[in-house]
């Protein structure tokens, strides 16, 4: 199968047919639904709502699962089809005509976080005589930093050609200031195998969830979420933390005992 | 668009970057429309913290809105409903408040940027770019 970026330029490959080809496959839906949420997992927002920009937010199936878990957004996308699309879908999100690789036009401090969702692998391209994909990267890079508040997140699953375009891609948002790198999941499987790139812009509170990846970047401590913990918990341990939280509530509860928690034998 | 976008959207060209007159843009020939949201109190007050309030009174005002209070309420608590007037008023000034039409006019570098359909269009000509 042959990539859409050897194609032609973005906003001529997405077209009015292929726009809503794209956008009503329940194929294309699932897959995108399905990287969305995995791109706000690693994020590790808190759970107030957040507003997101959407970088190549395309017709919004990206945007519609931001919505989906309570989040704002504001998409760019350079394919008007694209956004016609959107627009008859009528998404909640704000759609910008807009080339990504010309900056993000939004003043410093704005998003909470950034997503981008099968997009960014178009920067590498150089579609056009006197375009430099280095110059664009380091603009799209730059201006993103700034759009995003101190400690602000970007988790963007993408498509590279190669390892050049993935290394490319990490130069410039490390010369941006960006701290970070790539995860990747599900590395065996030629098909399935996902790239994202999850960094952070300055310092942050909570880091990134990096539960069973590994990166290519050094690892920094991390706090784990409530999620995190309660997910890692014993069976022993949430009966400890159910009985604490009843006591709290003024409940009486059971005194802890040594056959807290173990299987019983089965009597007949 | 939402009025609420038009507290944080700035000129494209480069070179305005380091001009503070690339923000806010003017607003002109505007088309406006009142869209129905679901109401939440906690975005709001969360938004309202970083809104930068003389960029609203200019904008609201290019679009014709001079009653808003001259400065930020501050420590807006959205569980108290004492507060939620204030929020609701908010709520359908900032996200109920679209723009479909009209023109963004940077301060700076006069570039045009056209809003049809409720889309910005952004997009630069080769010689800003
Ligand atoms: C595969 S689509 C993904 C859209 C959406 N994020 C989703 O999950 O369905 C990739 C999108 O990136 C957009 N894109 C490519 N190059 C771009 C650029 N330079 N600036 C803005 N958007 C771009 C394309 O127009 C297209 O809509």
């Amino acid at each position: 199968m042959s990539r859409p970026e050897e194609i032609a330029p973005a906003e001529i490959f997405y077209n009015d047919s292929e726009s809503q080809k794209y956008t009503t496959s329940t194929r294309v839906q699932h897959i995108q639904a399905k990287m969305t949420f995995r791109a706000l997992e690693l994020l590790n927002l808190e759970d107030f709502p957040h507003y997101i920009l959407d970088v190549g937010c395309g017709s919004g199936l990206s945007g519609e699962i931001l919505t989906e878990e309570g989040h704002f957004w504001t998409g760019l996308d350079i394919a008007p089809s694209m956004l016609a699309t959107g627009l008859d879908r009528e998404v909640e999100g704000d759609l910008f005509l807009s080339d990504i690789g010309n900056g993000i036009p939004f003043r410093a401090g704005t998003f909470d976080a950034a997503i981008s969702i099968s997009a960014i692998q178009w920067l590498c391209n150089a579609d056009q005589s006197g375009i430099d994909p280095k110059k664009r990267l380091l603009r799209f890079f730059n201006s993103l930093f700034a759009s995003l508040k101190r400690g602000g997140k970007f988790c963007a699953q993408f498509y590279p050609l190669n390892d050049l375009q993935t290394e490319n891609i990490l130069g410039a948002a490390k010369i941006a200031g960006f701290s970070g790198g790539c995860v990747l999941d599900d590395p065996e499987s030629k098909k399935n195998k996902k790239y994202y790139l999850v960094l952070t812009a300055g310092r942050s509170e909570r880091n990134i969830n990096l539960e069973n990846v590994t990166m290519d970047a050094p690892e920094t401590t991390r706090k784990l979420s409530k999620k995190q913990i309660k997910e890692n918990e014993t069976r022993k341990d949430y009966i400890k933390r159910k009985k604490e939280l009843m006591k709290k509530r003024g409940k009486v509860v059971a005194n802890d005992s040594r056959y807290m928690a173990r299987p019983r034998k089965i009597r007949f | 668009m939402k009025l609420l976008t038009t507290n944080f959207v700035k000129c494209a060209v480069k070179a305005c970057d380091s001009s503070a007159d690339s923000f806010p843009l003017k607003y002109e020939d505007v088309q406006l429309v009142q869209e129905e949201q679901d109401f939440n109190p906690e975005f709001i007050a969360n938004m309202l913290e970083r809104l930068d309030w003389a960029a609203l009174l200019k904008v609201a005002a290019d679009l014709g809105n001079t009653s808003l209070p001259s400065h930020k309420p501050d420590d807006v608590d959205p569980t108290l409903t004492e507060n939620e007037p204030l929020l609701r008023d908010l709520h359908s000034l900032l996200l109920e408040t679209q723009i479909t039409e009209g023109k963004m006019v940077c301060g700076n570098c006069q570039h045009v940027y056209h809003i049809k359909n409720s889309i910005p269009n952004f997009l630069l000509p080769p010689h800003l770019a």
